[in-house]
């Protein structure tokens, strides 16, 4: 009979459970991992690079191609450091509606994650469920700047335009009868904000159904429970954030420790795991939802008593209305100078950082006084995750690593930026 | 703690090896030599006023055309739009057509690793700074003993920006192709890169061939004076001298 020796496997990039382009090259012992060398960086489009031979605001649009599924907080992210280092204010009311915005993507990102881990893992109804309520946040993401996906909605100074008075609605089509149209428009016959509050009051029977079908599920638990332990030391050692550190016991969320925006007026609870392992971290990104929901009423609560203006007066960094610069010299100039030139930011460095989705996302901008960064590091937490790959999954099963990827949240567009 | 508190305890602590150490806003940061960095780490790690557990991240930083700007703007010319956007700086030329290390001011302190930190346990935050002394081979101490999620953005500094992490374990290339050459964030590689992929339907592969576009820039680089107005109002009167001259 032969020996049975150790062999190496290649897995990915193009594998389904890769989520995106993850090569793994696998050492494995019979089925189980010896060792895991992930071979990142096959969706690497310098993003940092190309935010260095751009005007500040003209790269706001690439931050939401980094974590294309949490696209907002991407922004968010990249305007708070230029902010922070051109020492401007943002109005309250923009301060609400990104807070909102963040909340809605946090939503959005943990259903997409739900739902690709379920399916990952033997758990396909969960995906559809997911999926049927990413499509109305979606809907607000349109809504709210004209794109589903990429939004390039936040500016230096507050967001680009305040929340529509009417939320669009679906229109007879081929595939749309009358009575479908009814049917689908019957919570958007108000304001963009009565949309969202409709879904704030509907979501929680929404967590509810994922949950009578995986929490206790026993096919679930026995994939996810005591798979990938990580302890609290270990990661803190590895540079965890987010829900991967919270799944190990710490209570370390941004929004309450270090908080920014308005997030210190708003009532929340941190949820934190106690095991560290990958079904800890699921129940904490429910509870995440569940939190992030209703953080979202409180802004919708807020925003439909208070009006006022969603970006910064300052005309050196916001531009004036549409009105106002065909009527005003002075504005007209501005409007030119900012969107041929742009703005300079002075001298210096800054680390903003936000509780993203996934962890922490940072970004450290290095300016000389241009009008463009002269560097742009953005520190995406799916990096730091990652690269802990291959102590999490030593020791485990073959298709458990699938497991791993998915605890981890793992998208390639933020990894290799 | 507050940050001033932080920076007293770090000047105490630490002495003369902060080659620098200053808030900037709410943020510290301090500078070090690179043979002091590891037992600086270490200390800021485990020492009480520190305690920095976590290493966020590290940076890469090329300094080499730091402060170079494409438009003059103290005092305007007649040729235009093009004198931004013809100019030959850093990043815009094919790598080494050109030597342009000889005249920024920033040759001698050319690549800097910018490490964050934070403590979760004391809630505060701390940025280190140090200069590889050659910008030849830079070379700094890896700290991956310390943090171990040093690991892999030490090796993306490497790739993209050549800084040698002396002690790493694996400074393998993390982000750039198999085979790859050159170190693309530096400020000296062009945006365009050196090389492209293309489908060769004779040889029936695919091959790499120099790039065939050319770096254009739409938007030049312009560093405005805190003093600007002024310079304008200066520059007016110029003009309509010369107006008047005609």
């Amino acid at each position: 009979m032969p020996e049975i020796r150790n062999y190496t496997l290649n897995f990915g990039p193009q594998h389904p459970a890769a989520h995106g382009v993850l090569r793994l090259v696998l050492e494995l012992d019979g089925e189980v991992v010896q060792r895991a060398d992930p071979h990142i960086g096959l969706l690497h489009r310098a993003t940092e690079k190309l935010a260095e031979s751009k005007p500040y605001n003209q790269s706001i649009g690439y931050m939401d191609r980094l974590d294309y599924v949490s696209m907002m907080c991407n922004e968010h992210g990249y305007v708070m450091a230029i902010e922070k280092l051109l020492g401007i204010d943002v109005p309250e009311r923009a301060q609400y509606i990104r807070v909102m915005f963040d909340e809605i993507t946090r939503i959005l990102n943990h259903l997409l994650w739900l739902g690709a881990h379920g399916l990952d893992i033997g758990a396909m109804t969960a995906f559809l469920y997911t999926f049927r309520e990413r499509e109305d946040l979606m809907d607000c993401y349109e809504a709210v700047s004209g794109a589903r996906l990429h939004a390039t909605y936040y500016r230096p100074g507050g967001v680009y335009r305040d929340l529509p008075e009417r939320m669009p609605q679906y229109q007879e089509s081929r595939w749309h009868d009358e009575e479908d149209v009814r049917r689908l428009n019957r919570n958007r016959q108000g304001s963009l904000l009565d949309f969202i509050d409709d879904f704030s009051a509907r979501f929680p029977a929404c967590v509810d159904e994922y949950e009578t079908l995986l929490t206790d599920n026993r096919i679930w638990k026995q994939r996810t429970v005591g798979i990938g332990v990580v302890s609290p030391e270990r990661a803190l050692q590895l540079g965890m954030t987010g829900p991967m550190l919270r799944g190990s016991g710490i209570a370390w969320d941004l929004r309450k420790k270090q908080p920014y925006e308005v997030y210190a007026q708003m009532d929340f609870d941190i949820p934190v795991g106690v095991n560290g392992y990958c079904y800890d971290r699921y129940l904490v990104r429910i509870e995440e939802m569940r939190q992030s929901n209703r953080i979202v009423k409180q802004c919708v609560d807020w925003l439909r008593v208070h009006p006022g203006p969603v970006i910064s007066d300052d005309r050196k960094v916001a531009p004036p209305a549409r009105e106002e610069m065909k009527q005003d010299m002075e504005a007209l100039i501005h409007h030119f100078k900012l969107f041929t030139e742009g703005y300079c930011v002075p001298e210096g460095e800054v680390y903003a950082a936000v509780e993203h989705p996934k962890g922490e996302f940072g970004v450290y901008l290095i300016s000389d006084g241009a009008n463009k960064p002269y560097r742009v590091k953005i520190r995406a937490p799916g990096f730091a995750h990652l690269s802990a790959l291959n102590e999490m999954s030593r020791g485990h099963m073959l298709a458990d690593v699938v497991a791993i990827i998915g605890t981890q949240d793992i998208v390639f567009g933020e990894v290799d930026r | 703690m507050s940050t001033q508190d932080l920076l007293a305890h770090l000047r105490e602590r630490f002495g003369e090896t902060l080659l620098e150490a200053r808030l900037a806003g709410d943020e510290v940061g301090i500078e070090v030599a690179p043979q002091d960095l590891p037992a600086t780490a270490r200390a800021l790690r485990d020492e009480a006023p520190f305690r920095f557990e976590q290493l966020v991240d590290v940076c890469g930083v090329d300094y080499l055309a730091y402060g170079v700007d494409e438009w003059a703007t103290e005092e305007t010319t007649r040729t235009g739009f093009s004198r931004g956007v013809e100019a030959k700086v850093a990043g815009r030329l094919p790598m080494l057509e050109e030597d342009l290390s000889v005249e920024t001011p920033h040759k001698d302190r050319r690549f800097a690793a910018v490490y964050h930190l934070l403590s979760v346990s004391l809630n505060q935050r701390l940025r280190i700074k140090v200069f590889a002394p050659d910008a030849a081979l830079p070379v700094i101490p890896s700290l991956i003993d310390i943090w171990n999620g040093a690991d892999w953005f030490e090796r993306e500094a490497f790739d993209l920006f050549g800084i040698m992490f002396a002690g790493h374990p694996d400074l393998r290339r993390i982000l750039t192709d198999y085979g790859f050459i050159g170190h693309p964030f530096r400020k000296d590689f062009p945006l365009s890169g050196n090389v492209e992929v293309i489908y060769d339907a004779e040889k029936q592969r695919v091959i790499y061939q120099p790039v065939t576009i050319e770096p254009r820039v739409l938007v030049p680089r312009v560093i405005r004076a805190e003093d600007a107005a002024e310079a304008a109002g200066t520059l007016d009167a110029s003009v309509a001298k010369e107006a008047q001259d005609a």
